[in-house]
């Protein structure tokens, strides 16, 4: 009787069950804290959350850098500033900032530079390996001034995927990492459009979708509630981890 | 009269089936999310189905976790049975050294260790006699256990985190130790088809050695002086 209790109820859950529990407030609870555990653990066994991603040598880096997600923005706009070397281009440091910042890429380029050899890797599982060259954008932060109530900080995009704005969002450690830039080049070379240009996020301890492009605004919160659909980012949204070091 | 004692332990059962269920799901879950790049590779990266030294086939819907192809539900799927695969195996060695299920069980004996027991047991293994006289399992059962639970249960566990980007920057040397991201990521793979390879032996051998009794004692616990059914 046990045998066949056990059995049909590991049927059910294994067929039709399934996506019946995927769909309840519970198992979204309980996907919501191993996502937390795992941030926890992460950043736990690697001492505190200062840990370095892996750097890796000039030998390392893949013959082709591949863009995923957008790659392009196909606006009047952006073809114009493509056309003019992005000379243009403004990013915007706002939201809960004692000094809301309006950058060039002349200002960018001037500010002190970090160049890193770093591993890329997709949520779909590839992996290909660049050199990024940027400002550290914890760096960009303290010029702007955080208020206290800033928790987390929201990158926005000049492209969209399916009609929606791309954006993404980061918590303060992350935003703070030593290897946390926004590079403006890629393998010593300005930025190819397939890979954001002007200006992306580059934030080694996670997934690729979390490395926003074609930057033009970060903005400092003090809760993701209300901007996009409230996951923190695009693709969160749509029912990826907010934690993406997973 | 004492009651003797039970052929398996109550964590033992506990974990066998919470390691059971999770396997499948973890297992169904990871062919949705090789659908999404059905691609190995060897070294640090690799994102070119031409660099790849395998690229399998689509997994069909009534393999995957869900049925249909949804990357980030599989992986929500995929993050939560995780912990219960990786704790429950913590939990369950600790268990096993404390109670002396290791030692009793799996420990091949030297005199065990001759081509004569082995060959024997081939050969009644053939004849489709699965009993074993002294110890509870036969030498090449032990071998396969001791294989299943020291080197491929630890094996997933250690290359799904060094897969995950915040796990390969806690533990930088975890990643060398697998010569990479997607050597650790084409050995996560092959391990799991390993265990799964396991998973129909292991269930055939239940079904030819009296699936009723074999099921009740991994649930009830049963008791050692039956001698018969004992291969699975």
């Amino acid at each position: 009787m046990r045998r066949r209790s056990f059995v049909a109820a590991a049927a059910g859950l294994l067929t039709a069950g399934c996506s019946k529990i995927a769909e309840s407030k519970l198992f979204g609870g309980l996907v919501d804290t191993a996502e937390r555990a795992h941030r926890g653990a992460h950043r736990a066994l690697g001492g505190g959350g200062t840990e370095l991603a892996p750097e890796y040598t000039a030998a390392d880096i893949s013959p082709f850098f591949r863009g995923n997600g957008s790659t392009d923005v196909a606006t009047p706009e952006y073809r114009a500033a493509e056309a003019e070397g992005f000379a243009s281009w403004q990013l915007r440091v706002g939201g809960l900032v004692r000094r809301p910042l309006v950058l060039s890429l002349a200002d960018i380029r001037a500010m002190p530079q970090r160049t890193q050899i770093t591993r890329h890797d997709c949520v779909e599982g590839w992996s290909a390996i660049g050199q990024w060259t940027g400002p550290r954008l914890g760096g960009m932060l303290e010029t702007a001034g955080l208020q206290p109530e800033a928790r987390y900080i929201v990158f926005r995009c000049a492209d969209t995927l399916g009609g929606a704005p791309y954006y993404e969002s980061c918590d303060l450690e992350d935003a703070f990492h030593p290897q946390t830039i926004i590079a403006h080049q890629l393998n010593d070379a300005p930025l190819p459009v397939a890979n954001g240009a002007p200006l992306r996020l580059r934030i080694e301890r996670q997934l690729g979708y979390k490395h926003a492009k074609y930057l033009t605004g970060i903005e400092a919160v003090a809760s993701l509630e209300g901007i996009g659909g409230g996951g923190g980012g695009y693709w969160e949204d749509r029912g990826y981890q907010w934690y993406a070091g997973i | 009269m004492s009651k003797p004692p039970q052929r398996h332990a109550l964590s033992t059962r506990i974990w066998h089936w919470a390691n059971a269920l999770s396997f499948v799901i973890l297992f169904m879950s990871g062919l949705n999310i090789s659908n999404a790049h059905p691609h190995l590779y060897w070294g640090k990266w690799g994102f070119s189905p031409q660099d790849a030294w395998l690229s399998v086939a689509r997994f069909p819907g009534w393999a995957t976790i869900p049925s249909h192809y949804s990357l980030a539900a599989a992986r929500d799927w995929h993050v939560l049975f995780a912990w219960i695969f990786a704790l429950g195996l913590l939990a369950y060695m600790l268990a096993a050294l404390v109670n002396g299920h290791f030692v009793r069980d799996l420990v091949a004996r030297r005199r065990e260790w001759r081509p004569g027991i082995f060959a024997a047991e081939i050969r009644e293994y053939l004849r489709f006699n699965f009993a074993h006289t002294g110890g509870k399992y036969g030498v090449m059962q032990k071998l396969a256990y001791a294989l299943v639970v020291f080197i491929l249960l630890p094996l997933m566990i250690f290359s799904g985190m060094s897969i995950s980007p915040g796990m390969g920057s806690a533990w930088p040397w975890l990643l060398d130790l697998f010569g990479g991201r997607q050597s650790a990521r084409s050995i996560h793979f092959l391990a799991a088809w390993a265990l799964f390879a396991f998973l129909l032996v292991h269930v055939a051998l239940v079904l030819l050695t009296g699936p009723f009794g074999q099921m009740r004692a991994m649930i009830l616990g049963g008791q050692m002086d039956r001698t018969l059914d004992e291969a699975a």
